[in-house]
């Protein structure tokens, strides 16, 4: 995929909302000093009297943006994920997800690929923390396309939405006329029938490239995107454990609580299958650049090509 | 209302506030009784609210930061008329709209689900930046405790409404002296209050807060207080009204027993024939 266009989500997400101002006079951004890196400056640019800076007070913007979407606006609160889920997570139980407000929490910089910055701004935990939270909808769009639908599905729901985009350019995979993006509903991108991977976010382009090495060995591996952690698209999930029998999930996030705990809660329930979950394995990341890590801790083509061929045998 | 009516309206919350907390078994009326005369005279009298139209576009909002003090909201509410006083028993009762802290989503009146200290105020800062954005007129006022300006998501709220220039934000602190583990300055003294809201770009009123005379110039003030948001530190007396919950913080978060009760309706009764029978 050497020559595929690469765009970072974090970029959707601020040409997204810029994107959408005109048609939702009532969308509103909000971010704690970091307009800069969440890109939520394209939006500034366009909109400066629908963009609020907070200072750097995340658990503040989180209320306000609460008040704000009492009086009707459709409240965008930015920043990293590590502050926009992680210091703020009983801001948006509470002032958020208990009175089930229509605030979107636009989350960048997820993950290992932070890359420099190290261990403390790389959040592996946010997918588990918001996904305890009663009525959120969690999405974690795979690519540019995907980000930006996901951005204008959010607006067009009522209710709480946690959206986790990427500091790093991943490949657009997409880009393709039929491409219908769905709240809840997952995307089957690969037949297959010996083992069914299931991945999110960047690992979607590293389970298609994995698919593409198993298929030489002769195994053929069923590829699904599942964008939104919740609700989770348990028909999907379950109609492929079904046929294959084994399932392995992907994730730039710790396997416990997130994308993987997701398909085990669902097939552990009503259809139990052997399943593998490659993801951070309960530790903290490090600093390296992006490529590096995804490298290191086995989230690119390679790494989940191996896990997956030693699962399979 | 004048001074009179604003009383006697006061001792009925207080009444409802000792009642629904009996009934509950628990909750906070140590902090519900020292913030009724501000109930009161928002509910009755400062704010722009209709009680048949409790989601009515441009009503004034009231946000309660110190939520733990939600029987004094929900007196007031229903002492207004939002909803049947005969129901203010079943708080926090199984079933009962009147959760133990203010859930927007049950209770007729409430704009802002409130609890966990610190949050309530940034949701209102939220509210008054709406109204500046739409150049609405409606103002919002919130009410904080004064144990819980410890929480420093207090100060990022009012360092955001003091750059903001919302001067159609009211910060009312309840400061009766008392926390759950004792004296406020004996415990993380958050002395002087004043001085820190000056600091952080408001106008600030020191004022009496179960003084109504006090309590009406102060919103009047506040009101005619241009490119600033307004503090009120209002200086209260925990449990005001019933003689043995006066002053004492064992009476933060507990519920009166049947004799307790009895002998506090009575203290309420004496001042309501003091001020001339119940309205």
């Amino acid at each position: 995929m050497a020559d595929v266009k690469k765009v970072a989500t974090r970029e959707s997400y601020g040409n997204a909302l810029a994107e959408c101002g005109a048609e939702f006079p009532d969308l509103v951004v909000l971010d704690a000093d970091l307009a800069g890196a969440t890109k939520t400056g394209v939006f500034k640019k366009a909109f400066p009297d629908r963009h609020i800076d907070c200072g750097i007070a995340e658990c503040n913007m989180t209320g306000i943006a609460a008040g704000l979407s009492t009086c009707g606006k459709i409240p965008f609160i930015s920043s990293f994920a590590m502050f926009a889920a992680g210091r703020n997570f009983e801001q948006v139980r509470n002032s958020i997800g208990y009175p089930h407000l229509n605030v979107k929490i636009g989350a960048t910089h997820a993950g290992i690929t932070v890359g420099e910055d190290g261990a403390t701004h790389q959040c592996n935990e946010d997918i588990a923390l918001m996904r305890t939270i009663p009525g959120m909808t969690v999405i974690v769009p795979s690519d540019d396309v995907e980000a930006k639908a996901a951005v204008r599905a959010a607006i067009e729901m009522t209710g709480p939405v946690y959206l986790r985009f990427g500091r790093a350019a991943v490949p657009v995979i997409n880009d393709r006329p039929d491409y219908k993006f769905e709240i809840g509903k997952g995307v089957l991108l690969r037949e297959g029938k010996d083992v069914t991977i299931i991945a999110s976010g960047i690992t979607v382009a590293s389970a298609l490239d994995a698919a593409e090495m198993l298929a030489k060995d002769g195994i053929d591996a069923e590829v699904i995107n599942i964008h939104t952690i919740k609700p989770l698209d348990e028909e999907l999930v379950l109609a492929s454990a079904k046929k294959t029998g084994k399932v392995v999930t992907a994730e730039e996030h710790t396997v416990i609580g997130g994308l993987g705990s997701a398909v085990c809660d669902c097939l552990s329930e009503k259809h139990p299958t052997p399943v593998l979950r490659i993801g951070m394995q309960d530790r903290f990341g490090e600093s390296g650049t992006a490529n590096e890590l995804v490298e290191k801790y086995g989230l690119d083509g390679k790494g989940i090509y191996e896990k997956v061929k030693g699962f399979v045998k | 209302m004048n001074k009179l009516e604003l009383q006697k309206a006061a001792n009925e919350v207080r009444k409802g506030i000792v009642t629904a907390v009996h009934g509950a078994k628990a909750g906070h009326p140590g902090g519900s009784l020292s913030a009724a005369d501000i109930f009161t005279y928002l509910y009755f009298e400062e704010m722009n609210i209709d009680p048949k139209d409790p989601k009515k576009a441009d009503r004034d909002r009231f946000v309660l930061s110190k939520g733990h003090t939600a029987p004094g909201l929900y007196s007031v509410l229903a002492n207004r008329g939002y909803f049947p006083v005969a129901d203010l028993p079943t708080l926090r009762h199984l079933g009962s709209y009147l959760q133990g802290h203010p859930c927007m989503q049950e209770t007729p009146g409430v704009d802002m689900s409130s609890g966990s200290l610190g949050q309530g105020i940034s949701a209102a800062v939220g509210m008054a930046l709406a109204a500046k954005m739409d150049n609405k007129s409606y103002r919002t006022y919130t009410l904080l405790g004064d144990g819980e300006i410890q929480e420093g998501q207090v100060w990022e709220a009012s360092m955001f409404a003091g750059h903001r220039k919302l001067d159609n934000l009211v910060v009312i602190v309840d400061n009766n002296g008392l926390q759950i583990d004792g004296k406020i300055d004996d415990v993380c003294s958050p002395y002087p209050i004043d001085k820190k809201f000056e600091a952080f770009n408001f106008h600030v009123i020191n004022i009496d807060g179960n003084d109504f005379d006090q309590i009406d110039a102060a919103f009047k003030e506040a009101k005619a207080t241009k490119g600033m948001p307004t503090a009120i530190i209002a200086k209260t007396v925990k449990g005001k009204g019933v003689s043995f919950m006066e002053n004492n913080a064992g009476w933060h978060g507990k519920a009166p027993n049947d004799e307790e009760y009895a002998t506090a309706m009575a203290d309420l009764e004496k001042i309501g024939r003091e001020l001339g029978g119940a309205n």
